[in-house]
């Protein structure tokens, strides 16, 4: 359903900054994965999903989602395909505005905006039982803005958000490394049962070795702007982090010195 | 007596000038976009008025058309904003600099005005038979009475919520599928459409279009939409329509201010300075006391860390 084939991004072309962020990235996405990402820092992760989304234009290549070439297509457009949360819990909500709000601008994602009413009593009503599965008590504070909840109230919240539209696509980048320990567990949790339960198509990025591997269907690993190693099904279950470090040293011809990826 | 006429004047034209106010509010506070349009579509939409009054159009027709004129100025400075990627200070200020120009051509002068010529102002006075003070302060109050509750209603559909959400969060709301270069297109078009509305609406009242009616409009503006919200600095929770309601009494308590220091002996020539300073403060002063709480809190923790507590 997602299909990235020879897809290069620099970036500063030209300047000293330049920086080659994917290079020759190839991934083929069928009908329900769930793939956990991983890769040391500046391996292209992160870029890969921006590239996805559109955030930035891409250099050469193809990206193609459900049989439509969307290389050339503006994020905006995009978002007809896919949910997305990002690593930073600020990002995805708007901090001036209420939950209510803010769960209405995501009903509307992917549909026509017009003169309608922007939040309806019907909407309120759905909002209200989907807040509540989150068991963050925020069903009863839908008028409250977002502002005032803590991050890992408005990463919980985003996830709803990417989800509340069924997408063909769900885009998670580090959605939990912002948070504490206990509250990432609870985010994680929930995007596994979201996922499973919409059947979703979806990509996670994470920085934790041992998510990567509990998580998902298969499991990619980057390095240097393309994908060195992936793997599914049983042979994903059976891999130990040792494995993966293994992996890296092989492939990448260097250590993992990545401490953040070690400690975790 | 001399300071209640003078109140009363300052009343009217504070809800005249509210209007204008109001557009400054759609772009600064709305949309998160210092626009420096304002002095220019301010002038453009008294120009216009005047022009068009001049040549025999019906007062309330040429209304529409300043409205009209405002709306494509802001889209001009949302095209430089959004397509040609000039930042927002620089696209407005683009914008006002051209028009200074095309006002010129339009009254053909630099001061049109309306003496003898049919104004909505006129009509109505010699419909009702009320003094002029009064019928500026009805039909200014009509109008931003209308105009609160429209751009209510607005401001609640889904577009009007999509520009607001712009201003809050734009990456957000563009991962949501919001083209936020119409958004704020959108939001710059209806900001100047108010604001040269305004401009029309002064002119007719004070009974002449000029070329700098509009020169420091957008301090002004900020002047009002800072004392309305000091105003009501102590509700936590602001409804959008008494936000909108606090700039327009902002701005009349703005001109009664004015009129005040006038009364008092102010000469006309420091206004302007008057008010730079007024806005300057109203800007300065929460930063100020926020600075200072958290020396405040820090020094608090100090005191408790002797007492074996840790301050968080």
């Amino acid at each position: 359903m997602l299909e990235i084939s020879h897809v290069y991004k620099t970036f500063n072309r030209g300047t000293v900054n330049e920086k080659k962020a994917l290079t020759d990235l190839n991934l083929k996405l069928e009908e329900e994965d769930f793939v956990t990402v991983i890769g040391g820092n500046g391996a292209g992760k992160s870029t890969m999903l921006n590239m996805v989304a559109g955030v930035y234009p891409i250099d050469a290549g193809k990206i193609i989602i459900d049989g439509t070439d969307v290389s050339l297509m503006p994020e905006y457009k995009r978002a007809h395909f896919m949910g997305r949360v990002f690593q930073d819990p600020m990002m995805g909500t708007a901090a001036g505005m209420e939950i209510q709000e803010n769960l209405s601008m995501a009903f509307r994602r992917g549909k026509s905006r017009g003169l309608r009413w922007g939040i309806t009593k019907r909407e309120r009503e759905q909002y209200y039982e989907e807040l509540k599965r989150l068991g963050l008590g925020l069903e009863e504070r839908m008028s409250a803005k977002v502002g005032l909840l803590s991050g890992g109230q408005r990463q919980a919240l985003t996830l709803l958000m990417a989800t509340l539209q069924k997408p063909r696509l769900l885009l998670l980048d580090e959605h939990t490394a912002a948070l504490d320990p206990r509250t990432a567990k609870k985010v994680l949790d929930l995007t596994k049962e979201i996922v499973e339960e919409q059947k979703l198509t979806a990509i996670m990025v994470t920085h934790n070795m041992k998510d990567a591997i509990q998580i998902g269907n298969r499991l990619i690993m980057m390095h240097d702007g393309h994908i060195i190693y992936d793997v599914k099904g049983e042979e994903k279950k059976g891999l130990q982090v040792s494995d993966l470090l293994a992996k890296f040293e092989e492939a990448s011809g260097e250590e993992f010195s990545n401490d953040r990826m070690l400690l975790s | 007596m001399g300071i209640l006429l003078a109140i009363q004047g300052a009343v009217s034209q504070g809800v005249l000038w509210g209007i204008m106010a109001l557009g400054v509010y759609m772009t600064y506070r709305v949309l998160d976009i210092a626009d420096l349009t304002v002095d220019g579509s301010f002038a453009l939409g008294g120009s216009i008025c005047a022009t068009m009054i001049t040549i025999g159009v019906n007062p309330w027709l040429s209304l529409i058309v300043a409205i009209a004129a405002g709306a494509a100025a802001g889209a001009v400075t949302g095209f430089l904003h959004t397509k040609c990627d000039i930042p927002a200070i620089l696209a407005g200020i683009l914008t006002q600099i051209g028009l200074y120009s095309v006002n010129l051509r339009i009254m053909g002068r630099s001061n049109t005005p309306l003496l003898k010529l049919d104004t909505m102002f006129k009509q109505l006075v010699a419909l009702t038979g009320l003094p002029a003070a009064w019928v500026s302060l009805i039909i200014g109050t009509v109008f931003c009475s209308a105009l609160i509750a429209l751009l209510y209603c607005f401001f609640g559909t889904e577009i009007g919520s999509a520009i607001r959400a712009t201003g809050s969060n734009e990456h957000m709301v563009r991962s949501l599928g919001v083209n936020t270069n119409f958004t704020k297109v959108l939001g710059l078009m209806v900001g100047n459409a108010l604001i040269a509305l305004s401009g029309a609406l002064v002119t007719q009242s004070q009974g002449y279009a000029d070329i700098k009616m509009g020169t420091g409009a957008i301090v002004i503006g900020l002047a009002s939409i800072i004392i309305g919200e000091v105003l009501f600095s102590g509700k936590k929770r602001m409804a959008f329509g008494t936000k909108l309601f606090s700039v327009i009494l902002g701005s009349v308590i703005y001109r009664i201010i004015v009129a005040l220091v006038l009364q008092m002996g102010l000469n006309t020539d420091d206004l302007k300075l008057l008010t730079a300073i007024l806005v300057a403060v109203a800007l300065a002063v929460p930063v100020a006391i926020d600075k200072r709480r958290q020396v405040q809190s820090y020094k608090a923790s100090l005191g408790k860390e002797d007492d074996g507590h840790a301050g968080n």
